[in-house]
């Protein structure tokens, strides 16, 4: 209770210090936070690279192109071609966009959910609450990757069945962490006051309740960017995630990858390492949002 | 404690029965059965004739309600039945495989716990130096590296050094090495899909253990050691680890559950006949009896671990047995 309050009277204080320069916010964010200001580099890049992906490369990502099959990387193809002649960078660049949209979509879909289901569980309590925990916990008994597969069986495959996929396990997840909090802002006066003035369910769990879930929704948000980002190149590198000619991530590791590992290990590196630094990028800026927004482990 | 425990054993029965629901109902609603599969899998023409028979030889034509009912009572007097692709018993099936993907499991584990602990304590004793740092990155990295990837580096890195070293190529094998018949060469070969699985997973246990020993080095009794001349070393391992090792144990207990998850992909890179194998061919087969008795298989693998972490927490913690 107490935790809350003074994340509120900080916030308020927060409002009346001046506004500092941009330039002098960043160089406090680097000084603060470095790794997460790393993070936020990546982040920022990757979606750069997204935005302008068609005038960052000259090249058609989805073209095949018989003549330069597996090249080796060179000024013309900084990291090399596929099995197909397609360049790698530009698949690459592409692949920003695919793994930008899936993990939005699927982050703030299934953080959004699982944020209004928690929220409404805490404030119902009851019968209510008990059958959404119970169902909450069969599906967090499936380990991830194992839900999507199945959704993903069930649906086919494809890049918006593959968001459906990952949204879903998603959901119980935040319910589970927001419903922690929300229990505790339940017991506070103002809610009772709410509802003492009449206010409708819907009106005291979206106005009342939810701002103040914030953090942890946030935090969760940030973690799913990440993690749908990797299931997506898992689902992928499966074969039933993303499909050719599609510029995935995880699919460039699926085809060629192994295949080719001797003759043209960049078929099987670059991919990998656009991955890896993606989710490494989400990884970093959400952990330093963390130090930020939780109170107790800002003294840390 | 009794009455604890019979409580906790009791909420298992309808978190295993929802999965078995929830699972019966997604794998009906996949276009496409195991007889289509089968059959006209290859491309052949088939008539609707034999497709009908191999429904009505396989059950496929009973009511659902009927089919699941089948499904609960197999599961519950632990009778899966027969694959429907193989037509071997399910048992068998999973017997096959079970001892490979239990042994990844555990060595991944180990290697988990070795990277994570000896880590995790120093990120903690080291705060918000370069040491912190660059163990904070390293761990990051684990969970950011795509379990496949890494897979795939090290066959590679393998590969090349292999040559360079031995004059030869090292090559994923193509047979399973049982530890009983050739504990080296079985070893040899399970190793690396351990360390790639290992790796990641340790990642979460290193943080773990990092943020709960920090909260434990500002206890009162840690002061308190300090304050009466104890070595660090020893307030370090004796006072502090100790205390800190209750949610790691928590954790990779957890992330045991959750292997079979992440052996999923391993498995595929490494080219290992393991249940996580098995599963994505059942699920592409359509192969019903198989793929909820896996899923159900890995459900309760999860909920008993649950369970006997529960124990072990209301065990140490006697409040938590009160509330």
């Amino acid at each position: 209770m107490t935790m809350v309050s003074e994340a509120q009277v900080e916030a308020d204080l927060e409002d009346l210090t001046p506004k500092v320069p941009l330039l002098q916010a960043t160089l406090q964010l680097i000084k603060r936070q470095p790794l997460g200001a790393a993070g936020l580099l990546v982040v920022i890049l990757m979606i750069i690279m997204a935005i302008f992906a068609n005038v960052l490369t000259a090249y058609d990502p989805e073209a095949n192109s018989l003549e330069h099959m597996l090249v080796e990387p060179s000024w013309v193809f900084p990291m090399g071609t596929d099995q197909f002649g397609r360049d790698v960078l530009t698949r690459i660049i592409y692949g920003a966009r695919t793994a930008l949209w899936v993990g939005f979509v699927a982050a703030t879909v299934g953080a959004s959910v699982g944020l209004v289901l928690g929220v409404a569980s805490a404030y119902f309590g009851g019968g209510f609450d008990l059958i959404m925990q119970r169902v909450m916990d069969v599906f967090m008994a499936f380990p991830l990757i194992i839900i999507a597969l199945a959704v993903v069986s069930t649906l086919g495959t494809g890049t918006n069945n593959v968001i459906i996929a990952i949204t879903i396990p998603f959901i119980p997840q935040c319910a589970r962490v927001v419903r922690s909090s929300a229990l505790a802002i339940r017991e506070i006066p103002y809610v009772d006051a709410a509802r003492s003035l009449g206010f409708s369910h819907s009106r005291i769990i979206l106005r009342h309740m939810t701002p103040n879930v914030m953090a942890p929704f946030l935090i969760m948000f940030t973690s799913f960017l990440g993690q749908a980002i990797l299931l997506e190149a898992s689902l992928s590198y499966l074969g039933m995630g993303v499909q050719e000619p599609t510029p995935a991530w995880g699919l460039m590791l699926q085809g060629g990858a192994e295949e080719y590992a001797e003759s043209a290990p960049w078929v099987a590196i670059w991919p990998g390492v656009a991955i890896s630094l993606a989710v490494f990028g989400f990884n970093l800026f959400g952990d330093a949002l963390r130090d930020v927004l939780d109170p107790k482990l800002r003294s840390r | 404690m009794y009455k604890y425990m019979a409580k906790r054993l009791l909420l298992m029965i309808p978190t295993l029965f929802g999965a078995a629901v929830l699972i019966f109902l997604l794998l009906r609603l996949i276009p496409g059965d195991v007889c289509e599969l089968r059959l006209a899998g290859t491309g052949n023409y088939v008539d609707q004739e034999a497709i009908d028979i191999c429904r009505e030889n396989l059950g496929m034509n009973d009511a659902k309600i009927v089919q699941f009912i089948d499904f609960i009572v197999g599961f519950v007097t632990f009778d899966f039945g027969e694959s429907m692709w193989t037509g071997k018993a399910i048992t068998y099936e999973i017997g096959l495989r079970f001892q490979l993907s239990l042994q990844v499991a555990i060595m991944a584990t180990v290697v988990a716990v070795i990277i994570a602990i000896p880590l995790g304590a120093i990120s903690a004793l080291k705060q918000n130096t370069w040491v912190d740092y660059v163990v904070r990155t390293f761990s990051i990295a684990g969970i950011a590296m795509p379990s496949f990837w890494l897979g795939i580096l090290i066959i590679l890195g393998l590969l090349i050094y292999s040559q360079a070293w031995f004059g030869e190529a090292w090559m994923p094998p193509i047979e399973y090495v049982s530890p009983f018949e050739d504990l080296g060469q079985n070893l040899l070969q399970l190793i690396w899909p351990a360390v790639a699985t290992g790796y990641r997973y340790s990642a979460v246990a290193t943080r773990m253990t990092r943020s709960a020993l920090l909260e434990v080095l500002r206890e009162d009794y840690i002061r308190t050691a300090r304050a009466k001349g104890l070595m660090e070393k020893l307030v370090i391992n004796r006072h502090a680890l100790k205390n800190a090792m209750l949610p790691v144990v928590t954790i990779i207990g957890i992330e045991f559950a959750f292997l079979m998850g992440g052996l999923v992909v391993t498995e595929q890179v490494f080219n290992l006949n393991g249940l996580g194998k098995l599963f994505v061919e059942s699920v592409l087969n359509a192969d019903y009896t198989m793929t909820q008795a896996l899923v159900m298989l890995v459900v309760a693998i999860f909920v008993l671990t649950n369970f006997v972490i529960d124990l072990f927490y209301a065990w140490l913690d006697p409040r938590i047995r009160y509330s």
